[in-house]
């Protein structure tokens, strides 16, 4: 028993201090790629290629003088950082990011917590973390908060739906909500035939996968679907009145849900940890796993870099006259197929 | 005392203050939180049990769609608590929030003597339980035989109040509109005036 704690207990603060330097590695890696598209070098000063940028960002937006403005909601604008970067972390309970094994002689799964729910714990996770942007915007008792604030709560509320039934899919082929089981379902050659590709789910749901990856853009309040804090139109949005290391919750909250959304889109779509030679090397698998959720944030970096920002109203009608039908008919699909 | 009982006695307490807080806070989104609260300890309540999809569910649909879509309405209204609700009470309404207090509080002591003093319900009936309880396979295999009837028919009430909301929305929009018009009309027709003079 005293064991199991201490063994979890050192699980919990290695992926809590991994997300953390990945949060703070996004940014850098966002500069630097979104740098280079626009044929500019990005951070270079500090360290060898800038690699230091992201501790020195970190120092600057602790030393910065913090302004809380008078007429706030004090307890709610405080908390709302909190709130808005807690449950981001907390998806990561869930999450298998390699192949169980063993150290020193303990047999070490590696997975925080295997929920036989997991999909479900992720899911309701990720929909608390809208209160923090929402508590935000109405406790600045600012108008271009308070604008962040409602069309970040509308949008959520229009994605999140089409997010849920994106994936409804994928629960039918597989028949279980475990993201452990979920992997081993997808390790083998592709429908038990196609032996040089692997049976991800990406290849039996692909318009699943595209409407997953277009609403957890929408829910991770990323460009093009970056409205709450459309920076041309309502300043900074619901974090307009947030300065030093509030203000950086923020923004550690949106890249460690980004990391989040990634790590989820890995182990749904392409498999998890899984990939080749892991019968002889276990330890690749946590490379593997790192390696997809990287692609998946270049990806968005990569978007951000692209597409100009959606207007409002097309992003509501996006979401409710496109996706939501074709998640609908995705699901309908599937359904029909799986009791074929 | 294992680690269960103090994983109830903790949530148990926090949900029980997060409802009373809820009614007795006066600034509105700070009583949504705190319902919110209460709802997450809910969920720990029934995950405890073995029910963990209504112990999930309780929490994607109302901590995470309900409660924002009160907190939108709230936030629109602009409600910052700064209204006396209810502070200029006459001995009528003093009286009737007795008068229910009293019922209430009435209504619970017989609830509790009742559960408690029954005498067939042992002590620990929680934890006699089949292996897949509260699993989404039981859930759903419940759902869709013994309680398929009240189950279609909740969505066909859902259905109609989604319908009704479409249509007062819609009959709204028309109302405005004439009334925009109206105003149009009066300032086209102040303008002549100005250009008149």
């Amino acid at each position: 028993m005293l064991e199991m704690i201490i063994i979890s207990s050192i699980k919990v603060i290695i992926v809590v201090i991994a997300v953390l330097t990945g949060c703070a590695y996004s940014t850098y890696m966002e500069r630097k790629v979104v740098g280079h598209m626009q044929h500019r070098i990005g951070p270079s000063y500090a360290g060898p290629f800038g690699l230091l940028q992201p501790l020195a960002d970190g120092v600057k937006l602790i030393f910065k003088e913090e302004i809380i403005p008078d007429n706030i909601e004090k307890t709610t604008y405080l908390l709302a950082p909190a709130i808005s970067f807690i449950p981001a972390i907390l998806t990561f309970a869930v999450i298998p990011f390699g192949k169980d094994t063993s150290f020193f002689g303990f047999d070490i799964p590696m997975v925080l917590s295997d929920l036989n729910i997991g999909i479900l714990f992720v899911f309701a996770v990720t929909s608390l973390g809208i209160y923090g942007i929402v508590l935000a915007g109405w406790s600045s008792t600012s108008k271009y908060s308070m604008m962040g604030a409602i069309r970040s709560s509308a949008q959520m509320i229009s994605y999140e739906v089409g997010y849920g039934l994106s994936i409804i899919g994928v629960i039918l082929i597989a028949n279980t909500l475990s993201l452990r089981e979920l992997i081993e379902l997808q390790m083998g050659p592709l429908w038990g035939t196609i032996t040089f590709l692997p049976n991800w789910y990406i290849f039996s749901q692909p318009l699943g996968f595209i409407l997953f990856l277009t609403c957890a853009i929408a829910e991770t309040n990323r460009s093009p679907f970056d409205m709450a804090e459309a920076e041309s139109e309502l300043v900074a949005g619901y974090h307009t009145e947030y300065s030093s290391m509030k203000f950086s919750m923020f923004f550690i909250g949106e890249y460690a849900n980004m990391i989040a959304v990634s790590s989820v889109g890995a182990t749904l779509f392409f498999g998890g940890w899984h990939g080749p030679f892991l019968e002889s090397f276990p330890m690749l698998s946590v490379f593997y796993f790192v390696a997809k959720v990287i692609m998946f944030m270049f990806f968005y970096i990569w978007l951000r870099a692209t597409f100009p920002r959606f207007r409002y109203d097309q992003l509501m009608n996006f979401g409710w006259k496109v996706l939501f039908p074709l998640a609908l008919l995705n699901t309908m699909v599937t359904a029909y197929f799986v009791i074929l | 005392m294992n680690l269960d009982t103090i994983i109830f006695i903790v949530s148990a307490l926090v949900a029980v203050s997060g409802a009373t807080m809820m009614i007795s806070l006066r600034n509105p989104v700070l009583s949504v939180m705190s319902m919110i609260l209460s709802l997450v300890a809910q969920a720990v309540l029934y995950i405890q049990l073995g029910a963990l999809f209504v112990g999930a569910v309780l929490i994607i649909v109302y901590s995470g769609a309900i409660m924002v879509l009160f907190l939108f309405v709230i936030m629109l209204l602009n409600l910052r608590g700064s209204e006396d609700l209810g502070r200029q009470s006459s001995p009528i309404k003093m009286s009737t929030k007795i008068l229910f207090s009293l019922m209430l509080f009435v209504e619970f002591v017989f609830v509790i003597k009742v559960g408690f003093f029954k005498g067939d319900i042992p002590l620990g009936v929680m934890s006699q339980t089949t292996d897949n309880f509260g699993s989404v396979e039981s859930v759903a295999e419940l759902l869709f035989t013994n309680y398929l009837y009240p189950f279609e028919l909740t969505s066909v009430l859902l259905l109609s109040a989604i319908v009704g909301a479409v249509v007062m929305s819609k009959r709204d929009a028309a109302e405005t509109k004439t009334d925009e018009s109206a105003v149009a009309v009066k300032d086209s027709d102040s303008k002549e005036q100005v250009v008149e003079s």
